[in-house]
């Protein structure tokens, strides 16, 4: 190939590109969120062939960044839903008032445990707990109990078994920052870290550096046993194990888990406000429910949807979640992770 | 000097203001502006000039310790990297040996390669989390820039001035030190600002290799931009940046020096050295070094990603949950977004460096030059959040089309282009040019026949690394909003989010392809041949 063929490629490329993804639909609406959002292309499809409505998808880096791009397109919005502000965002969220209220259809069937927002701009859509995860083998294989608790993580026996994230870059290392204050108090917390600190705990920037390389329960078999990350693992482990594997290998303690929950909104000036309504209205939906919890493995708002069998067997929704209120996470958020910094990391 | 005035006679003085208009237009536009957008922001938000958190955050111990930090492991980052990878530089562009093009393909894959992937092979190595996980990390990431931006001038260098100084007495080191140091010093100093910026700008190396222990500039900017909202400290740590990043530019401006060194220059691929005697035990020891810091984590991916037999391979062909598409089908969209990233970046940074050697007013080719180079000193996140701001209203309504995403990877592959063609193109010896004209070429002949060949052929090396830096691009596409369109990097980064042995073979298995896709695209795009390209 010479460089004039390669040019003319380059050109038949570029307008194959520009000709490519027509719209089928007279109607549009755009979701803004984050890179972790899924759906089952077969789901969608059904819902944009019912309503008549295409969905146009625009992801902008993780939960935080969105939602600042949002605060900071306040007037002009990269589009008409956004989804992903979770409970630790929430009130930056509110009081940059980037969404306008919106009483779901079906928002009567969500957990009442999650209506957190009275005024209804933000609708709850699925929650997540963040808790520690066990490599069951390496436990039963030293002959060691599992700990219980965040206090037993602090005895010389679960010396260097932890593996955390940065609070600072990581929503998973906030979320478990967050467990730790909840269950402590305004001060114990601090000390607690210490503590922590002392017995070794190993910091990292972000999840999958924690699951993927450090525990040992995950393929890369890494050195340490006791890994923050979801309570949803355990059954993703089963799920996606290779060869398969019919008994969990990783497990969740309780005590030690945050609840997520994650919500959508219209935002203010959206170009196209009746499709906005009718997009919130089905991802409250039973058919989008049913989804969440394989397309993004987290638990569906809404109540009595029924889970996957790994969801039953593997990881069931945990029942001692601490929590703390929004408007106390956004007041107090970078003040916690400064003063964390400063314990842990220096 | 007559060939210089030949040369110059034949761009009638519009071909001039267009070779320099169309780089200032496009730099401005998708980088400038935005820049300046967000920056006033955070510093004049009510529309007034604010100096107080200047003043805030100047007075802030933590940030003077940042800088130094970050001052500090670059240099030395830097001058590794120059140690270990100016011989090989040599021994890739001179020699003789099988398998050299591929050796040379295989150097610039680092490259491509997504931070957390690589952090995952050095982890299994046993590098992490230290000051020499860092220091590793970007010699391994930058050892090909160097091999790029010297070797493609050595490669042209024709050794009898060297065989003169040795005839005439001059020892091995003073002919080394005397006679090719100055005629590579452009290239050299190209390199050396380059790999100094990236290292300067390091953002993925520091958190993941270094761990959460260690902070630069580049890390707060995006700790303070992306989760806090907080433009003002943001503004006035990205000035701050700049700054240093002008300064370390205009020292690289002095290194390579105004003084163009008169060399002959000769085709390629007939000034290659026969590996005998000594050049064995030099091809050796470089091979050596190349094997043991790139190939192996490189090849600890590739073990990898067979851990489950071919099921990585096999599932990359299947739609997995949270995937719309078969994972294997962002190879296509990838492969689309390097093509018009390399033309763009071709274009623009061709246009620049042709425009840069024509210069008579020295200072106006600095500002290009400081121009061209700036984007890769400039955070990805502060121009990522600039677009949000600017491109929102007609005609530019561009910050969430498709469009974008080919555009930031042209931003940061134009210094490139320009680096690479810039040293060839100035050590071009008027007297080939005058040898033309005498033989009856009139200057635009001349131009098309001695400049405009050597030039092509440097920006053919330059396309297949804008190629190479488009397929791999991930940090700066992170802070785009972008429709969701699958990249093969977004797919290995997705893949690596979800637990699960099934997942963890895909993303290796995706990272190997990868590789593989990054060492083509480069070997095919150095195959191309102009139709000139040997007429010297």
């Amino acid at each position: 190939m010479d460089s004039r063929t390669f040019i003319a490629a380059s050109a038949i490329a570029l307008f194959a590109m520009s000709c490519s993804s027509a719209p089928t639909n007279s109607k549009s609406v755009t979701l803004v969120t984050h890179d972790s959002f899924a759906i089952s292309a077969s789901v969608l499809k059904a819902f944009e062939r019912e309503s008549g409505i295409d969905v146009r998808v625009l992801k902008g880096g993780d939960a935080g960044e969105v939602l600042n791009q949002a605060i900071l397109t306040k007037g002009t919005p990269l589009g008409d839903v956004l989804f992903g502000v979770d409970n630790t965002f929430l009130a930056r969220a509110l009081d940059a008032n980037i969404f306008v209220p919106y009483k779901a259809l079906g928002l009567d069937d969500l957990s009442p445990a999650l209506h957190i927002d009275p005024t209804h701009r933000a609708t709850p859509i699925d929650w997540g707990d963040v808790c520690i995860n066990t490599d069951i083998a390496w436990f039963v294989k030293r002959g060691i109990d599992p700990p219980n608790n965040l206090t037993d993580l602090l005895d010389p026996r679960y010396r260097g078994l932890l593996v955390v994230e940065n609070p600072a870059t990581s929503s998973p290392g906030l979320a478990f920052l967050l467990a730790t204050i909840a269950k402590a108090d305004k001060h114990g917390w601090q000390n607690y870290w210490e503590r922590l600190r002392d017995n070794d705990v190993l910091v990292v920037d972000g999840w999958e550096q924690a699951y993927n390389t450090e525990f040992s329960g995950s393929a890369s078999k890494g050195s340490r046993p006791l890994v923050v990350s979801y309570a949803t693992s355990p059954a993703a482990e089963v799920m996606f194990a290779d060869p398969p594997i019919t008994v969990a290998a990783t497990g969740n303690i309780d005590t030690t888990c945050f609840r997520q929950i994650e919500m959508a909104g219209i935002l203010k000036g959206a170009k196209h406000p009746k499709e906005a309504r009718a997009l919130i209205d089905f991802l409250v939906s039973e058919q989008f429910q049913k989804d969440v919890p394989t397309s993004m493995f987290v638990y569906p708002a809404r109540s009595n949807t029924p889970l996957p069998e790994a969801f039953e067997q593997f990881a069931p929704p945990p029942t001692a979640s601490s929590s703390l209120p929004p408007s106390e996470i956004s007041a107090n958020r970078d003040e916690w992770i400064e003063r964390w910094t400063e314990i842990v990391l220096r | 000097m007559d060939g210089d005035r030949v040369a110059m006679n034949f761009s009638t003085r519009v071909g001039r203001q267009v070779l320099i208009a169309i780089p200032v237009l496009f730099l401005v536009i998708f980088f400038v502006w935005p820049v300046l957008s967000i920056l006033r922001l955070g510093l004049a938000p009510e529309g007034a000039l604010d100096l107080a958190p200047l003043l805030d955050v100047l007075n802030d111990a933590t940030l003077w310790s940042v800088a130094w930090f970050t001052l500090w492991q670059a240099v030395l980052s830097t001058v590794i990297t120059l140690v270990i990878a100016l011989p090989g530089a040599y021994v890739l562009s001179r020699y003789r040996f099988r398998g050299r093009g591929l050796a040379r393909a295989l150097v610039t894959v680092p490259f491509v390669l997504p931070t957390v992937v690589v952090g995952a092979a050095f982890t299994s190595l046993g590098v992490s989390r230290s000051l020499t996980a860092i220091l590793l990390a970007h010699v391994f990431f930058n050892y090909a820039i160097v091999v790029r931006t010297v070797g493609s001038l050595w490669s042209h260098i024709d050794d009898r001035e060297q065989q003169a100084a040795r005839v005439l007495g001059a020892g091995r080191v003073r002919t080394f030190v005397s006679i090719t140091l100055p005629t590579l010093r452009p290239a050299i100093g190209a390199a050396t600002a380059i790999v100094f910026l990236f290292c300067f700008t390091s953002f993925g190396v520091i958190l993941i290799l270094g761990g959460p222990g260690y902070a630069t500039i580049e890390t707060e900017i995006y700790r303070q931009t992306a989760q806090h909202l907080n433009l003002e400290t943001a503004a006035v740590l990205s000035l701050f940046q700049l700054g240093a990043v002008i300064a370390a530019l205009a020292v690289s401006n002095r290194m390579s020096g105004d003084r163009i060194a008169l060399s002959t220059l000769r085709p390629a691929d007939q000034n290659t050295l026969p590996v005998i005697g000594r050049r064995r035990i030099m091809l050796g020891v470089n091979l050596f070094v190349i094997a043991l810091l790139i190939g192996l984590p490189m090849t600890q991916l590739v073990v990898r990603s067979f851990d489950g037999g071919l099921d990585g391979y096999r599932g990359l062909t299947r739609t997995t949950f949270g995937f719309a598409e078969p994972p294997i089908s962002a190879v296509w969209t990838s492969l689309q977004y390097a093509l018009i990233a390399t033309v763009l970046a071709v274009f623009v940074g061709g246009s620049a460096a042709f425009a840069l050697v024509r210069r008579r007013e020295r200072a106006k080719g600095r500002l290009l030059n400081l121009l061209v180079m700036l984007p890769l000193g400039i955070s990805a996140v502060t121009v990522g959040f600039g677009f949000l701001v600017t491109f929102d209203a007609a005609p530019f309504e561009l910050r969430s089309s498709p469009a974008i995403i080919p555009i930031a990877h042209a931003l940061i592959a134009i210094p490139f282009v320009v680096w690479l063609m810039v040293p060839v193109l100035t050590a071009i010896n008027p007297r080939q040019r005058e040898a033309a004209a005498v033989l009856g070429a009139n200057p635009s002949r001349v131009w098309w026949e001695i400049d405009f060949p050597i030039g092509l052929r440097a920006a053919l090396v330059a396309a297949g690394f804008a190629a190479a830096i488009s397929l791999g691009e991930f940090g700066a596409t992170l802070f785009i909003v972008r429709p969701d369109t699958v990249t093969l990097p977004v797919v290995i980064f997705r893949l690596l989010g979800r637990p699960g042995q099934e997942m963890y073979s895909q993303a290796m298995a995706a990272s190997t392809l990868l590789m593989f896709l990054t060492a083509g695209s480069v070997l095919a795009i150095e195959r191309l041949r102009s139709p000139h390209a040997t007429v010297f």
